[in-house]
């Protein structure tokens, strides 16, 4: 989960976060029933080919489809969901996409029910060049850390129609990946006026008041685990799967913050997050990548700190539905090729995400942009982003360095774990104390 | 209006029971069973459900609804559900009082004291202001206003009334009633105007001559004639901010919980009948408070 939520600039986060809203209320009004008819405004007309992309907004770029339709003449129909919407519809509606961009935790959600196909990773052309951090886990021929839900534990299944995942790798692959990035804490350099090393700094009474985590159950446990192994507190054998007695110990120590005023709020909207940071009612807290850029556009101070016990990082990827066939599945394996072919790779590494091949989309890349995002070089001209914005001043290097110092320095991954439904009771308690 | 259906009633009976009254009112009877009966059968069936991650199964359990309640036998500390309904039941009833109070004030006025139609319409629409924008960005808009660094905050400080800027401005339980007034006080304004719309003006007038002080006709005739639009005003207040979780969550910064809240969160984890029972549990406290409103005032009747 991530970045990804409401990536898409200052409207459309709004939206998308109403209509998501009501959409959940139709759910609580409908019950099940209504999973099976949830909104499909965005059927054209059946004789054109167009191809259903279910995802979050920030693969859902309009410049891609616009790119891959003035390449192949086909049409990329985007539904724009929030991560726990592309779970829920993945799960109860297989139906309804031709393509999904979910996330590698929710797998484990997903692949159970049988409604993913095995991608056949001979109809991919580019399947060997992707990068070894989804294969084998490695960056630069280094183990990253691999607690939760790594993308290398389920990246493979051991059939097409299989429901089980592969330890090792297999001509199967569950999704193929497209973005990925490591998250952190996002500071006020301005504000705090000292180094920041150590996610527990997060509840350092010293910030009272002025600090923020995110309110998503998932991934706020694991910023919670974070500080907590800061502080020295305990030592998880694997953050991303706790037991129940760990789930209680995290939560206290979140409870006991919360009581002394630590926080000064929570967030779940990607919005709430950049005005926290802007506006100085927060200083130090959760965030993801493209928010720190969002304030940084406004003209204030906000660095994306590298820690030192490293991040905690997620990965999103393709995956086919298993009901799809005929003209539509070569048309989904045509854009999963294109996808990785370097165009599309280079334009969200220019937005700060990583693409999954990276030679191809190297190509496609001036080389003071390559510099810049990928190596942890000074740019040696004015950083501007897709749309024109500039991110960053000639002589700037990008924060946490080099993709090799980022990538390498992940500690965990986003996940799902074995307790989760006592978990978000436990996180209900911490919001409600 | 009464008048006259009291003396067709002998026809009129025979009409209403007959097969064309069925057949007219069978479209609407159809989309009530359709989109509300059902599903509302539905939840009420899934709370008993069974689920895992992935699926659920269907089974006669009330294990959810003793998951609800875990722990509420325990009067030294309020379990979570308990804590949550009293918090959101805190919230309804401020939000209730003050956009009952400020919603009569304005529509008296809109009422009573503006005497033209087309200036009632004009300021009726600028009661619609705050329903202009989205209400995410609505509600974030706020906090420039009452922020650390906000305006209230510069003002106070500028007019050294406090010397540290008051945090709980922004993100309290002050800032989300405030948030819920400002919002649905247009709720109680509507039907309240309504009602006193059609009060007769004789009544004011006699009530002046019998020697009332103004007080005293607000209280005996005013407010007594404009109960009906009193209790819808009041129920929908009452309903929207008990299933609320957008404006609490925003504007309590996330740290205050809302059954609304619980029910959101679970919905998003895939726990679906756990979220069911908690609807169900909701739903009935909802018609509970409905029912005890309705005994006030019979609004088939009144309207």
């Amino acid at each position: 989960m991530s970045e990804h939520e409401q990536e898409a600039q200052p409207v459309a986060p709004s939206t998308s976060e109403e209509a998501s809203s009501t959409t959940r209320r139709t759910l609580l009004k409908a019950g099940v029933a209504a999973v099976a008819i949830t909104g499909f405004p965005y059927i054209k007309a059946a004789d054109k080919f167009t191809l259903r992309y279910l995802g979050t907004a920030v693969n859902q770029d309009k410049a891609i489809a616009d790119k891959f339709k003035a390449d192949t003449g086909i049409e990329i129909q985007y539904i724009p969901v929030t991560t726990d919407e592309v779970t829920k519809r993945a799960v109860t509606a297989p139906n309804s996409f031709d393509l999904i961009d979910t996330e590698y935790f929710s797998l484990k959600k997903i692949i159970p029910t049988g409604n993913l196909l095995g991608i056949d990773v001979k109809r991919i052309k580019n399947a060997d060049k992707i990068t070894s951090l989804f294969t084998k886990g490695e960056v630069g021929g280094k183990k990253v850390g691999d607690q939760g839900t790594a993308p290398k534990k389920v990246m493979f299944l051991e059939g097409q129609n299989s429901k089980k995942f592969s330890a090792t790798p297999t001509q199967f692959m569950t999704l193929i990946p497209t973005v990925y990035n490591a998250d952190t804490l996002g500071i006020r350099p301005d504000l705090i006026k000292r180094p920041i090393e150590s996610w527990k700094e997060l509840l350092n009474p010293e910030f009272k008041g002025k600090t923020a985590i995110l309110n998503i159950p998932s991934i706020g446990i694991m910023d919670a685990a974070m500080v907590v192994e800061a502080m020295g507190l305990y030592k998880y054998p694997d953050k991303g799967n706790m037991t129940k007695k760990e789930i209680d110990l995290t939560i206290k120590t979140l409870i006991e913050a919360k009581k002394a005023g630590q926080f000064r709020a929570l967030w779940k909207d990607f919005n709430e997050s950049v005005n926290l940071m802007a506006s100085g009612e927060v200083v130090i807290q959760s965030m993801w990548s493209p928010a720190v850029t969002a304030v940084r556009t406004k003209g204030i101070p906000c660095t994306f700190q590298p820690l030192k016990e490293g991040y905690r990082a997620w990965a999103a990827g393709f995956g086919v539905p298993k009901t799809l066939n005929g003209k539509k599945a070569d048309g989904v394996y045509e854009f999963i090729n294109w996808f990785l072919d370097g165009w599309a790779g280079a334009y969200l590494n220019r937005q700060g995400y990583y693409s999954a091949v990276l030679e191809t989309a190297k190509a496609k890349m001036e080389t003071y942009e390559w510099e810049y995002w990928m190596e942890g070089k000074a740019a040696s001209k004015d950083i501007k982003s897709p749309g024109g914005d500039l991110l960053a001043k000639m002589g700037e290097k990008r924060d946490g360095g080099s993709y090799e110092q980022r990538m390498g320095g992940i500690a965990c991954w986003n996940a799902v774990m074995d307790e989760n439904e006592y978990m978000v009771k436990k996180w209900n308690e911490f919001v409600a104390a | 209006m009464s008048a006259t259906t009291s003396t067709a009633r002998p026809v009129s009976a025979a009409r209403r029971t007959g097969p064309a009254a069925w057949l007219q009112a069978a479209p609407l009877g159809l989309v009530f069973l359709l989109f509300f009966i059902v599903p509302l059968v539905l939840i009420l069936a899934v709370s008993f459900w069974d689920a895992s991650e992935y699926e659920l199964i269907p089974a006669f359990t009330p294990k959810n609804y003793i998951a609800i309640f875990d722990g509420c036998s325990n009067a030294s500390d309020l379990c979570v559900t308990l804590k949550t309904y009293y918090s959101t039941l805190k919230f309804c009833f401020l939000a209730w009082i003050f956009t009952l109070v400020i919603g009569f004030t304005v529509a008296y006025f809109l009422a009573f004291h503006v005497k033209t139609v087309g200036m009632q319409t004009v300021l009726f629409l600028l009661c619609t202001i705050p329903f202009w924008t989205s209400n995410v960005i609505r509600m974030i808009s706020w906090v420039p206003l009452l922020g650390r660094n906000g305006l209230i905050n510069d003002m106070l400080i500028g007019l050294r009334l406090v010397s540290q800027p008051q945090e709980w401005l922004l993100f309290s339980s002050f800032s989300v009633v405030l948030a819920f007034v400002h919002l649905f006080t247009i709720f109680m304004i509507v039907p309240i105007f309504n009602s006193m719309m059609r009060i007769d003006r004789a009544l004011l007038e006699a009530a002046l001559d019998a020697g009332a002080t103004p007080w005293q006709t607000l209280w005996n005739v005013i407010v007594p004639l404009s109960r009906t639009g009193i209790i819808i005003g009041s129920i929908f207040v009452i309903t929207i901010v008990m299933g609320d979780f957008v404006t609490i969550g925003v504007m309590g910064g996330q740290q205050i919980a809302s059954v609304g809240k619980i029910i959101q969160v679970q919905t998003s984890y895939l726990q679906f009948p756990l979220a069911a029972a908690n609807a169900v549990i909701l739903l009935a406290v909802v018609l509970m408070i409905i029912w005890a409103l309705t005994r006030m005032v019979d609004i088939r009747k009144e309207l």
